[in-house]
């Protein structure tokens, strides 16, 4: 395969519709909820009133004693053996701080308790039936002074790291780390312009659709059986064996449609709950999150402040960047560690031509929910930072910012000293750019145009990288078998959650055998059965898996061509297999899949099957370019979406529709977190962003119009030349919305979300100026 | 106590708490696609239809339902399928979770805008127009496409149905 004939594929970079697609849209109960039997015990939790208190006592007869209650579980039923609810690679960078029940409540919700019984009514009655005596200890709410702070999120001393990610829980520090490259300060002190600036993320949600659920129920051999909305069901597998501290082997985790993750069911936040219920009582159980418990008890973005001071000389050329965030990961480490690399490593290669770079960064424990994964992963935080101060440097050099911008992107070839010294062998930004400016009409709007009425329409742009998968450590394996007549059956650890990752992976195997998709039957996932995949997170399927589905095609085609030579009786050397009859060149005889297929069954020592794996040492990142119009009403500061472009460079789209759609929604998401999705605690750390009237998404009221295009470079080490979409498309509406609002007010927001009120005040602060 | 309604056509008789809500009893008959989103009547998945009009699930008793009719995804299958086959040609389903509910007031929206054609006598009123279509539809939720790909479904649905350009 090379970049040439992408457009002779049959199936690789056609829109096929996705393989589940029929039963989605016909509303087929096929989702963790729809599939639990009916006699599951109903699983709900107590949750603690105080940011951060001791459990004096618990008192759980009259629970106990309404009828239909089973059990009502305390920390004194649980192992005091800590783990880590994040779905990461063993040994996780995140830190083991979890019990299942602790004494110590580090939030508001945390789990205090569980209540299993036959009825939702009963489960609900019985609820607030659990007397709890806490004492009440003083919270660490504010992040900023979390580090070193007297007041301990986790005290305990069977706290661990199992990696070298800088954290002390005596410290609350959950990582820390410094690294660079040149002598960042000499370089600054030698700019013509040093622009130092300080930028505030705040925590999102994910939001997807279908709330954390799960159901467990022992099978005929004693063993788990869990079946979850999840993200990476191998990872759960040892999270629960982990968590109930038995062994691996009597756990067993199968996926079935999920409803939606975007990295929130990369944190195993509701399997530990029924899967101790069963495992004490060995009947069935399931939890279904409500909303409110998804909003307060779950695994947002974690919150970052970011101090950025960008140096350049006075013609644009960026010889500088200095960037430390300080990360909030709340009550528990997840993703703690890990999340806060990207902001640095994923905006700072953007330029590609920096003399010198530094990163550091401190990871703290504060007393409000625990974060976890969200697309985008840090580098969404990190972007929205480094693009933004490019901006602000735009403006103090009196450039236009697409211009100062292509002076400095990286370009295809080019070492990326802060991406671990990786070459962009596919890199289309460039021609991103180019293309999105032209879309939107840039030169003629820019910086802004009025509109009448008081109100102004603006023009912001910002760039976004990725990665595809994390190098040295993503695994993703897949097993293909040839069955009867020939078809066959494509087994993947990889998990779609609405993503489409079972038809894009079909759609390469189709391709790599030459055969219809409809032969191609995707199963996927049940750890018993499917080969190992560190799953569907970090922006890595379509890379990794699509890589090991290239890899074993391959291997089922050599097998397939011995297998047809066998019953030709000729040499492996003399057939050909074009997808349908492995052929002698030398006789023209030959012998058809299906009856390969049918052969094999009877008085045969062959399996038709291969299985490979796949690994990268690197991460190629994709890149995009989006440019943001927005209407500005003066009077109110009120900020509309008018139109959003997107331009992304992904390698070879493999599925034109669906990556359209994937482009779209991140862009939305994005719209959402640049305007207004906010979690908000009051002082006490309750959280009042509890339920959708709170916590606002976009609805397709709020989001204009979005426009994608793509300019696809080609990645030699991708299947197809592909390189990954997933998260990068989240990365760039909110500095290029800021910059939109910059442009046409001239008021610089540097907390998200870019609300009214902030717009109106930076007017009127102007205005008094 | 005893609802009496109709379900998807048919005649059905349930026990049900005074306090228990449609979308609950409707998933225990077996209804499988009425999906719970939020609980507080914000995000459309449980869209269903009460003598042909949309309502949601989530916030109508059981109780109310008693004399009238009730349909959900299950009940117009075959037009389900007819407008899904559009939404997944553009990948616009994605994860499908409120692919039910948002189907059922598109379907709505249709019936609604050819009521309102019969009742003015102008065909063209028919067909809504891009901002109607938004507007309708905005108490549907979806976390995953961003909105086009449903758009571009049914301006496409429209279009090939009523031979009508919509945008």
């Amino acid at each position: 395969m090379n970049r040439e004939n992408i457009s002779d594929l049959s199936y690789v970079n056609q829109p096929v519709p996705k393989v589940d697609s029929g039963s989605l849209v016909t509303g087929k109960g096929v989702y963790t909820n729809d599939l639990a039997p009916s006699d599951c015990l109903i699983v709900k939790i107590v949750r603690s009133p105080y940011a951060h208190a001791l459990i004096q006592e618990i008192d759980t007869s009259r629970a106990e004693a309404v009828p239909g209650i089973v059990c009502v579980l305390t920390y004194k039923d649980c192992p005091d053996k800590r783990f880590t609810l994040a779905g990461q690679t063993y040994p996780e960078p995140s830190p083991y701080d979890r019990l299942i029940l602790d004494q110590r409540m580090r939030f508001v919700g945390d789990a205090a308790a569980i209540v299993a019984g036959v009825s939702e009514e009963a489960v609900r009655k019985a609820v607030k039936l659990v007397r709890i005596r806490y004492e009440e200890l003083e919270p660490v709410l504010d992040f900023r002074k979390a580090k070193d702070n007297p007041i301990l999120v986790h005290p305990e001393d069977n706290w661990r790291s199992l990696c070298q990610v800088g954290a002390d829980n005596k410290r609350n520090l959950c990582a820390h780390d410094e690294c660079g490259a040149g002598d960042i300060e000499a370089v600054l002190a030698s700019c013509d312009h040093v622009v130092d600036r300080v930028y505030h993320t705040k925590a999102n949600q994910q939001a997807m659709m279908e709330t954390f659920r799960t159901y467990t129920y022992l099978d005929a051999y004693g063993r788990l059986n869990v079946v979850s909305s999840t993200q990476v069901p191998f990872h759960v597998r040892r999270i629960l064996a982990n968590a109930l501290d038995i062994p691996k082997y009597k756990v067993r985790v199968i996926k079935p449609r999920i409803g939606g993750g975007f990295g929130a069911k990369q944190t195993s936040v509701s399997e530990i709950y029924p899967a101790l219920v069963t495992w004490k009582t060995g009947r069935p159980a399931k939890i279904i999150f409500t909303r409110e418990e998804s909003l307060i008890a779950s695994s947002p973005r974690h919150e970052m402040e970011l101090h950025v001071r960008v140096g350049a000389d006075k013609d644009g050329r960026i010889r500088g960047i200095d960037l430390y965030t300080l990360s909030n990961t709340g009550a528990f480490g997840e993703h703690g560690p890990t999340t806060v690399g990207l902001s640095g490593h994923k905006s700072i290669p953007l330029y590609g031509q920096t003399e010198a770079f530094r990163f550091t960064y401190d990871v703290v424990y504060t007393n409000v929910m625990s974060s976890g994964a969200y697309r985008g992963y840090g580098a969404t935080q990190g972007i929205f930072a480094v693009e933004s101060v490019v901006n602000e440097l735009a403006q103090k050099l009196g450039m236009d910012p697409t211009v100062l911008r292509e002076k400095n992107l990286v370009r295809e070839g080019q070492v990326m000293p802060a991406y671990y010294n990786e070459r962009t062998d596919s890199c289309a930004l460039d021609r991103c750019l180019a293309r999105a400016k032209e879309m939107i009409g840039w030169d003629k709007k820019y910086p802004f145009y009025e509109c009448g009425n008081g109100k102004v329409r603006g023009v912001g742009v910002a760039l976004a990288m990725q990665g595809s998968g994390i190098s040295h450590v993503d695994t993703g394996a897949v097993a293909i078998k040839m069955n009867d007549d020939g078809f066959y059956s494509l087994m993947v650890g990889a998990t779609d959650m609405g993503t489409g990752c079972d038809t894009i992976l079909s759609q390469m195997a189709a391709e790599c055998l030459e055969c219809s998709m409809d032969e191609i039957v995707v199963h996927g996932v049940d750890t018993d059965i499917s080969p190992y995949d560190t799953g569907s997170y970090a922006s890595s399927t379509t890379y990794v898996t699509g890589m090991a589905v290239v890899k074993t095609c391959e291997a089922l085609r050599e097998k397939i061509c011995a297998t047809g030579a066998g019953y030709l009786g000729c040499s492996v050397e003399d057939v050909q297999f074009d997808g349908q009859n492995v052929t002698n060149l030398k006789t023209g005889e030959s012998i058809s899949r299906k009856e390969i297929g049918n052969k094999v069954m009877c008085f045969s020592n062959e399996a038709l099957s291969a299985s490979e794996a796949f690994s990268s040492p690197t991460s190629p990142p994709p890149f995009m370019a989006g440019i943001a119009e927005v209407e500005i009403d003066r009077e109110t500061g009120t900020v509309e979406m008018v139109d959003y472009v997107a331009v992304v460079d992904c390698g070879t789209v493999v599925n034109p529709a669906l990556a359209r759609v994937q482009v779209e929604g991140g862009i939305a998401q994005g719209i959402g977190m640049a305007l207004f999705e906010d979690i908000v605690y009051n002082e006490k750390g309750k959280n009042y962003s509890n339920s959708f009237m709170q916590y606002k998404i976009p609805s397709r009221l709020d989001v204009g119009k979005i426009r994608v295009e793509f300019e696809s470079s080609y990645e030699p080490t991708g299947p197809f030349g592909a390189k990954s979409i997933g998260e990068i498309v989240i990365n760039t509406p909110a500095p290029a919305i800021s910059n939109a609002v910059q442009n046409a007010v001239g008021v610089i927001v540097r907390e998200l979300p870019i609300s009214a009120e902030k717009v109106y005040w930076g007017i009127q602060e102007k205005k008094d100026k | 106590m005893e609802v009496r309604f109709i379900l998807n056509q048919k005649e059905t008789v349930v026990e049900a708490a005074p306090d228990a809500v449609l979308l609950n009893v409707l998933r225990d008959l077996g209804c499988k696609s009425v999906k719970c989103g939020c609980e507080t009547t914000n995000c459309g998945l449980c869209t269903v239809w009460i003598d042909g009009k949309s309502r949601l699930s989530c916030s109508v008793l059981a109780a109310s339902v008693d004399g009238h009719e009730v349909t959900t995804l299950e009940g117009v299958e075959k037009e389900a399928e007819e407008f899904g086959h559009f939404l997944a040609n553009e990948g616009a389903e994605q994860c499908g979770f409120c692919s039910p509910g948002f189907i059922m007031n598109v379907l709505a929206m249709m019936k609604e805008f050819e009521q309102r054609a019969e009742t003015s006598g102008r065909t063209e009123d028919a067909v809504p127009d891009v901002e109607e279509i938004k507007e309708y539809l905005a108490g549907n939720l979806c976390r995953c496409t961003g909105y086009m790909g449903q758009m571009r479904a049914i301006q496409k649905y429209l279009s090939e149905k009523k031979g009508v350009r919509v945008g």
